[in-house]
């Protein structure tokens, strides 16, 4: 039995089945990422798991204690909201300290865990400022800081860097991956955002319309996507995914059968660029994104396949050029006609 | 379709039961709401049928207060008698005249002021403060205000501007009771309308009017096609509030006219209070009452149509 | 601000003003009429600079017993606005937090009470009151004060409760804490302002009080709103009596009303405007 085990878990708000059933467990120390698109239900699952809102169907165990019916102020559980929630009205120390003075705990215990958890977060000068006189990313630490405290069993973080601007959200991530590395504390992370799953998670948990769709080391996910879904949401730019149809040279060219009606799905850095003679396929250049680091070329083939390329060279290339398309055989992935995946690139270099 | 990550574990497993402990929020969500709310729904339920069965009954019965009693059955007759009254035609023509009155100054004079206070200038929070006044005076000295200080045709200040300027001053109460009446009570709303205006204009969008600016729209085009929609909702709003308060306008006639000379002045409410505590006759004002109540319905009726929209937000 | 900004400004600075001094005049007139002699205030033509008098201020009192109607109406104000509170917050916090389908039409109800002409319930009311010897008494204003009130009460409390972020109630749950622990510990110190400014609206409303305070009382309960009205017919030189017993009267009003103005948009609108 994991830490965390959720057992069929259903949720329906009004005659939307947001939840379709979801069985899911998690290790006690683990860093689980939620990811998936708007009205996936990722929120929504880690409010039920939190007991925000109440499980219709299922099971949630809890260390070996049924927790499913438990109100949230009983369940050991801290959450970090996206908006932050701190109390308008508490000072800095009296927001980190609220749980515990609820709890009754000694003035003694609770300056020194306030204290501590201020020091972990550089939040020792503003312990006597409200959050009116914070930036946002004080307010994001306080909100951190609140949770720590409490020392709970699991930390909730509901998309906690959405409200950053973008330079602030990059420092934030790491840090929130080093207090992980530090506390060890087992943690599940709602997010929309693929490079904090990617970055952040010991496991992602794909979503989709309230199911899950993979769950999976961001690594395996990204090199064994069980479906098309999950190969286009990990990874950016996109996985390339086109119809078998729309390149007839791909089963030649890959040398292996696509099912009937399916895909192929390459990524960017596994289509390389040649002149157009060398090419197995022929294409002219839409659009360059010089990035610096990469270079990313928009290829549009003769039959209007879409394909993007990723290469970490400067190139030369412009628009309209005509071009020619190599494609790795072992990097690719096949779908079939309903995206379920036929075959995952092997001989991936790690 | 997805991958399960963990086997299911089996029902009968060795974990504490789950629903001994009960969440008292969901058992305190039965009964709590609806005792809390018990206090003002019946009391306001109370406040609302009483008056009205007893109006409805009133009526329909003959009552005098000076007798002891309702004495007797007389079906509609107490309707027929306050709409024969020969004041009664007049009095519904003064409510509407004060209406529509009080509503145009108000509104039209609310917008200008609004508008001209919307951009900053030096003092303009004194300004602000100061138009919100008159609101706050309470009606009777408001009336009083007007009746003695301003109105009075030799020491009130009107009739001294008037001899400045070499013309004979107007005796107000005497000869234009309702316009006087008018003017007082829209001296009284005027802020109110201002008030709303301002707030209203406050929420402008910026972004669009620079956009218009930039599209090549002069500041009367600007007003028309951009500002103008804006208000219309508190327009509706004023019009609405002011038809249900301004219908029961009484203090201020009680205090100057006393709903003369003769019913020159006199609007249907104060025709109830006639009826009913200078005639004590309680089954007539009780018809009249009706009436008035009908009236403020249909108004109400549009009112609450916008509220309820806004209430969903 | 450009050039062309000034010349603009300067007009509308002017015209601002003078419209506003035209306005409030007679307010302005007022002060000035309660500190002057009786013969000052009638004065042709009228006296603009003088040497101010507290005279009248006593006065008042000695003739018309200004401090007992003062005092009814801090009673009745206060009680109004006190008992209107105890009722309408226990509404307006279930009906914010505990929503049903029902609300919106348990609160557009109470809102339409407040929506009858008055004089629509002056008959019974006042039979009632005469058979229960409540006429004249300040029980009776001031329950009928706070019924008047109420709706926009439960209306203005509700819409401050519900300002209060649901996040940050969540928090407080996820914190530990029980319903009575939400109250207390978020909802009441949050909910402060809206509370203040309810009851200061009330105390606005009641205080301005005419239709029943002249109709429902008179010697022993009446409250200034009706003592004013009483100086209707004039005995003698008494203007500036009459402006220093209005001056009184409103005074205190006028500046609570400086205070709830964001308030009396929101209540006597329902809220229709933002």
């Amino acid at each position: 039995m994991s830490f965390l085990q959720l057992q069929g878990i259903e949720k329906t708000f009004g005659d939307v089945r947001t939840i379709k059933g979801i069985d899911l467990g998690i290790e006690r120390g683990e860093f689980v990422v939620f990811v998936g698109p708007s009205g996936c239900g990722k929120s929504t699952l880690l409010r039920l798991i939190a007991g925000l809102e109440v499980i219709d169907l299922g099971k949630l165990v809890l260390d070996g204690r049924d927790i499913t019916r438990l109100p949230s102020s009983k369940r050991d559980l801290a959450m970090v909201f996206q908006s932050y929630a701190l109390y308008p009205h508490m000072s800095v120390a009296d927001n980190m300290s609220f749980a515990l003075r609820l709890a009754g705990a000694s003035r003694a215990v609770i300056d020194e865990k306030v204290k501590r958890a201020a020091e972990i977060l550089n939040l020792l000068p503003y312990l006597d400022r409200t959050p009116r006189e914070l930036s946002g990313g004080q307010r994001q630490r306080v909100a951190i800081g609140r949770a720590i405290v409490r020392s709970p069993k699991i930390f909730l973080f509901d998309e906690p860097l959405s409200n950053l601007d973008a330079a602030l959200r990059g420092q934030t991530r790491v840090e929130i991956a080093k207090l992980h590395r530090d506390l060890g504390a087992t943690t599940i992370y709602v997010t929309h955002d693929q490079v904090e799953a990617m970055t952040l998670a010991d496991r992602v948990v794909v979503l989709r319309d309230g199911q899950i769709e993979q769950v999976g080391t961001p690594l395996a996910l990204y090199d064994r996507p069980a479906n098309q879904f999950v190969a286009q949401f990990i990874g950016t730019p996109r996985m390339n995914v086109v119809a078998a149809d729309a390149v007839p040279q791909f089963e030649a060219v890959l040398g292996m059968k696509v099912p009937a009606g399916g895909f192929v799905g390459l990524r960017p850095e596994s289509i390389a660029l040649t002149s157009p003679a060398q090419g197995q396929v022929q294409a002219h250049v839409e659009l360059v994104e010089a990035l610096g680091a990469e270079t990313l070329i928009h290829v549009s083939t003769d039959r209007g396949a879409q394909f993007v390329s990723r290469q970490n060279e400067r190139t030369v290339l412009s628009a309209g050029d005509a071009v020619g398309l190599r494609f790795d055989p072992a990097q690719a992935h096949l779908f079939d006609a309903q995206g379920r995946v036929a075959r995952n690139a092997g001989a991936v270099a790690h | 379709m997805h991958t399960v990550a963990q086997p299911i574990a089996s029902p009968g497993d060795d974990s504490v039961a789950s629903d001994t402990v009960q969440d008292e929020r969901a058992t305190a969500s039965r009964w709590l709401p609806r005792v809390l709310l018990a206090p003002a729904v019946s009391t306001l339920f109370l406040w609302m049928i009483v008056p009205l069965v007893m109006t409805l009954y009133f009526s329909v019965v003959r009552y005098n207060l000076m007798q002891p009693g309702p004495t007797e059955f007389i079906g509609l007759a107490n309707f027929h008698y306050f709409a024969t009254d020969p004041d009664f035609g007049p009095s519904v023509i003064n409510t509407l005249l004060l209406l529509g009155s009080v509503i145009a100054i108000t509104v039209l004079l609310g917008t200008g002021l609004a508008l001209l206070v919307n951009e900053p200038f030096p003092g303009r929070g004194i300004v602000r403060v100061l138009l919100i006044s008159p609101f706050f005076v309470m009606p009777t000295a408001n009336a009083l205000l007007w009746k003695h200080m301003m109105m009075n045709p030799i020491y009130g200040v009107l009739a001294q501007v008037s001899q400045f300027f070499g013309l004979t001053p107007i005796d107000w109460l005497t000869d234009h009771p309702l316009l006087s009446v008018i003017v007082i009570v829209s001296w009284q709303w005027l802020p109110f309308a201002c008030l709303i205006f301002m707030t209203s204009l406050q929420s402008l969008d910026r972004e669009q009017m620079e956009a218009a600016r930039m599209d090549g729209a002069n500041a009367l085009q600007r007003f028309w096609f951009l500002t103008m929609p804006h208000l219309g909702r508190p327009v509706a709003v004023v019009v609405m509030i002011e038809m249900i308060f301004l219908m029961s306008v009484f203090a201020e006639i009680f205090t100057t006219t006393g709903g003369g000379p003769g019913n020159a002045s006199t609007n249907v409410a104060f025709l109830i209070f006639k009826q009913a505590l200078m005639n004590f006759d309680v089954g007539v004002a009780s018809a009249g009452a009706l009436f008035a109540v009908l009236l403020a319905n249909i108004a109400a009726v549009f009112l609450i149509r916008l509220i309820g929209k806004n209430l969903d937000k | 601000m450009t050039r062309t900004d000034i010349l603009p400004l300067a007009v509308r600075t002017v015209s601002a003003w003078t419209a506003t001094l035209l306005i409030v005049f007679p307010l302005l007139w007022l002060v000035l009429t309660a500190f002057k002699t009786e013969l000052q205030a009638i004065a042709v033509p009228p006296e603009l600079f003088f040497t101010p008098t507290l005279e009248n201020f006593g006065e008042v009192q000695q003739r018309s017993d200004y401090l007992l109607f003062a005092k009814n109406s801090l009673i009745t104000s206060l009680g109004s606005t006190l008992l209107g509170l105890l009722i309408a917050a226990p509404a307006a916090y279930s009906m914010a937090f505990f929503r049903t389908r029902r609300t919106r039409d348990v609160l557009m109800w109470m809102l339409s009470t407040k929506m009858m002409p008055a004089v629509g319930a002056l008959v019974p009311i006042y039979v009632l009151a005469q058979t229960s010897g409540m006429l004249d008494t300040l029980t009776g204003l001031t329950i009928v004060f706070t019924m008047s009130n109420l709706p926009i009460m439960v209306w203005m409390l509700y819409s401050s409760f519900k300002d209060i972020p649901p996040e940050i109630l969540e928090a407080s749950r996820m914190d530990g804490a029980t319903l009575w622990g939400e109250f207390r510990h978020v909802i009441l110190p949050l909910g402060m302002g809206g509370i203040a400014s309810t009851g200061l609206l009330c105390l606005v409303l009641s205080w301005n009080e005419a239709f029943w305070s002249l109709n429902l009382s008179s010697a022993k309960a009446g409250t200034l709103a009706a003592l004013i009205a009483s100086y209707s017919s004039p005995e003698g030189l008494f203007w500036a009596k009459l402006s220093a017993a209005s001056l009184m009267a409103i005074a205190p009003i006028v500046v609570f009303g400086w205070f709830s103005q964001k308030q009396l948009v929101q209540g006597l609108t329902f809220g229709a405007v933002k």
